[in-house]
């Protein structure tokens, strides 16, 4: 939104001022624009292409030397191994990311929702120092958690167990400050007219502010979704049977098991894959604005 | 759960308050005890798992909290002593693997902020598609590690991968044993790193250029600048507060580096790519000696807060007066 209206490039107008020099130069530059895009987007999304590709082929052909972009013989037999395979068991590896990502969403974007606009909104003894706590521990390296995190969840008996890959995760302070930082920006106005018709704190939150905040809650779900999703060294230590592992934490198992079978491999990572670029494709807008508005105002 | 506040139930009536100007006193009790009831779900969350694993790593690091051990005596600052003075088993796996990470982040880090604004600028100017290519740079940082050295050790490998492959039709070497081998380790490492993170960074210049003021190019272009004049004196400044971002989080995620390492070369050839994290990780959750893992976490983190404070003196310090923000 805020990057598209105030964009009138140098380039545009460059050929306005010198009417002169507007013709070779300009023609040249666009030839080395496109260019330049070219050999970017070969080498962004060729490797993405190959492992597509690949996850399609027989296990010969995919350790085949020569490079096949289309398989000669396109086969599902890799994605059919292990789909089927109890030993990999990718479906639910699947199923638990959805799970775990869902779930920790949700529970960050209702938590912090929450958090968010008490310390936004409301007025109480305590503010100034829960803020400032919340706020600190962003600057804490997450790493000093690592082990004593794995403890504490070992000791609730969560190990193991995808309780341990949604709910420590959740605790983290930036859905608290995102939230907090978008209800500052809502008019009051809008509010104090829901107190004067006699509603309560939560009915005002509920009625007036959540539906006013859609843009703000469904891009921090997103963004917890897509950090869920990926995550790998916390899963990786803490999931360790076949059946409770993600889909990072299973790829690292069927690396291990399968070193040389890329076409598993590359159809495990296809998997992993697909959910997320589809969600990405479809909420582009909101994951770079949230992104990029992260780094202006953060 | 200690938070919440229920002792002046008293004054039960919501309603009234709001309506008509109540004693300031009750206004605000009612709304302390309302706003720790939205805060309530979340600080449950927090005090169990940010604030009580901090306070109790602290007193890890303190003891000999060895797995093995059923007594776990209190040592003091031995944990960190030992890593600093060299007498801890672990001292020298642990300088080596913080010596990694510098060098990972030595080399990666200029790459990420320089590469990601060539990117930018390129992107910035006004063509088709422009949605499409944005979108696509940014795909891979989509997919995460796992996915992403999963893929790249396919791609890198030194029999059958593509790179080797393509190396050889270009009459160049095509033998290189990229994950197993040095200095070409570091360099895929590097390299796959820079590939699956250069679009984020691209992104956030790419929003900070477009918020500089055409108006400024044009004045400059008055004044007869040249475009490199104009990305001195207009581009770079405009940047600045962008570039502290960009930075920060830039070294930050280079200097938590794993998940390249563990899936891609497994902190080999030897131990030469096992970065500090992998080591702390290893040493608390594969070999579960938490109290020497702690004391490393603790004198990781201090080095990382060290370099987040240096980093943000060195843009702070120089920032022109009329800048925002």
């Amino acid at each position: 939104m805020s990057t598209a209206t105030p964009t009138r490039e140098p380039a545009t107008e460059h050929r306005d001022d010198h009417s002169g020099s507007a013709g070779s130069p300009a023609k040249l530059r666009r030839i080395l624009q496109y260019g330049v895009l070219g050999v970017l987007t070969l080498l962004f999304i060729s490797p993405l292409v190959y492992m597509l590709s690949t996850a399609f082929k027989t296990t010969g052909d995919a350790a085949s030397p020569d490079p096949q972009w289309i398989p000669d013989d396109p086969t599902t037999q890799a994605f059919d191994a292990i789909l089927g395979n109890d030993g990999t068991p990718v479906v639910r590896w699947l199923v638990n990311s959805l799970v775990a990502a869902g779930l920790q969403s949700l529970l960050i974007v209702a938590t912090a929702a929450l958090a968010g606009y008490a310390l936004a909104r409301m007025d109480f003894a305590g503010k100034k120092w829960i803020f400032g706590i919340i706020i600190g521990t962003l600057f804490i390296p997450p790493v000093i958690l690592l082990i004593p995190n794995y403890l504490i969840t070992s000791r609730i008996g969560w190990l193991d167990t995808l309780a341990a890959v949604i709910v420590p995760g959740a605790a983290g302070a930036f859905g608290v400050f995102f939230m907090r930082q978008f209800f500052l920006g809502i008019p009051p106005e809008l509010e104090e007219a829901a107190a004067m018709d006699g509603a309560g704190r939560f009915r005002t939150f509920l009625t007036v502010v959540l539906p006013l905040s859609r843009p703000a809650l469904v891009t921090l779900g997103m963004l917890s979704f897509l950090t869920n999703w990926n995550d790998f060294l916390w899963p990786v230590y803490v999931l360790f049977s076949p059946e409770s592992q993600t889909l990072p934490a299973g790829l690292a198992t069927l690396q291990n098991a399968n070193a040389v079978r890329y076409d598993l491999l590359m159809a495990g990572a296809v998997i992993a894959s697909v959910p997320v670029l589809v969600l990405y494709a479809a909420a582009q807008r909101f994951v770079v604005e949230g992104v990029s508005r992260a780094g202006l105002k953060g | 759960m200690t938070t919440t506040q229920t002792v002046d139930d008293a004054s039960e009536d919501v309603r009234s308050a709001p309506a008509s100007g109540a004693p300031p006193g009750g206004r605000r009790e009612h709304e302390t005890r309302d706003a720790y009831l939205f805060l309530a779900p979340y600080l449950l969350l927090f005090l169990a798992f940010v604030i009580a694993p901090f306070a109790y790593g602290l007193w890890i690091s303190l003891h000999e909290y060895d797995y093995s051990l059923p007594e776990k005596p209190w040592v003091g600052l031995e944990n960190y002593t030992g890593l600093i003075d060299g007498t801890s088993p672990y001292a020298e796996a642990f300088w080596d693997s913080m010596k990694a990470t510098w060098i990972f982040t030595a080399l990666s880090v200029p790459l990420l902020l320089v590469l990601p604004l060539l990117v930018a600028m390129v992107m910035n100017e006004k063509f088709r598609g422009r949605n499409l290519f944005r979108a696509m740079y940014f795909a891979p940082y989509v997919l995460g590690v796992a996915v992403v050295a999963v893929l790249w050790r396919y791609l890198l490998d030194s029999n059958i991968g593509l790179v080797n492959h393509y190396l050889g039709v270009l009459g160049l070497p095509s033998d290189t044993a990229w994950l197993t081998s040095q200095p070409w380790a570091w360099i895929s490492l590097v390299g796959v790193t820079v590939w699956w993170t250069l679009g984020f960074n691209a992104i956030i210049y790419l929003a900070a250029l477009g918020e500089i003021s055409p108006d400024l190019y044009e004045a400059a272009r008055m004044d007869g600048a040249n475009g490199w004049q104009r990305f001195i004196h207009v581009t770079l400044p405009g940047l600045r507060p962008v570039l502290l971002f960009v930075t920060s989080v830039t070294i930050i995620a280079s200097v938590n580096m794993f998940g390249q390492s563990f899936l891609m070369t497994q902190g080999g050839p030897g131990t030469e790519t096992r970065t500090a994290i992998y080591q702390i990780a290893d040493t608390g959750l594969t070999n579960f000696n938490s109290g020497d893992s702690t004391a490393m976490s603790m004198i990781f983190s201090f080095f990382l807060m060290l370099v987040s404070t240096l980093v943000f003196f060195l843009f702070r310090d120089r920032e022109p007066e009329g800048s925002r923000r």
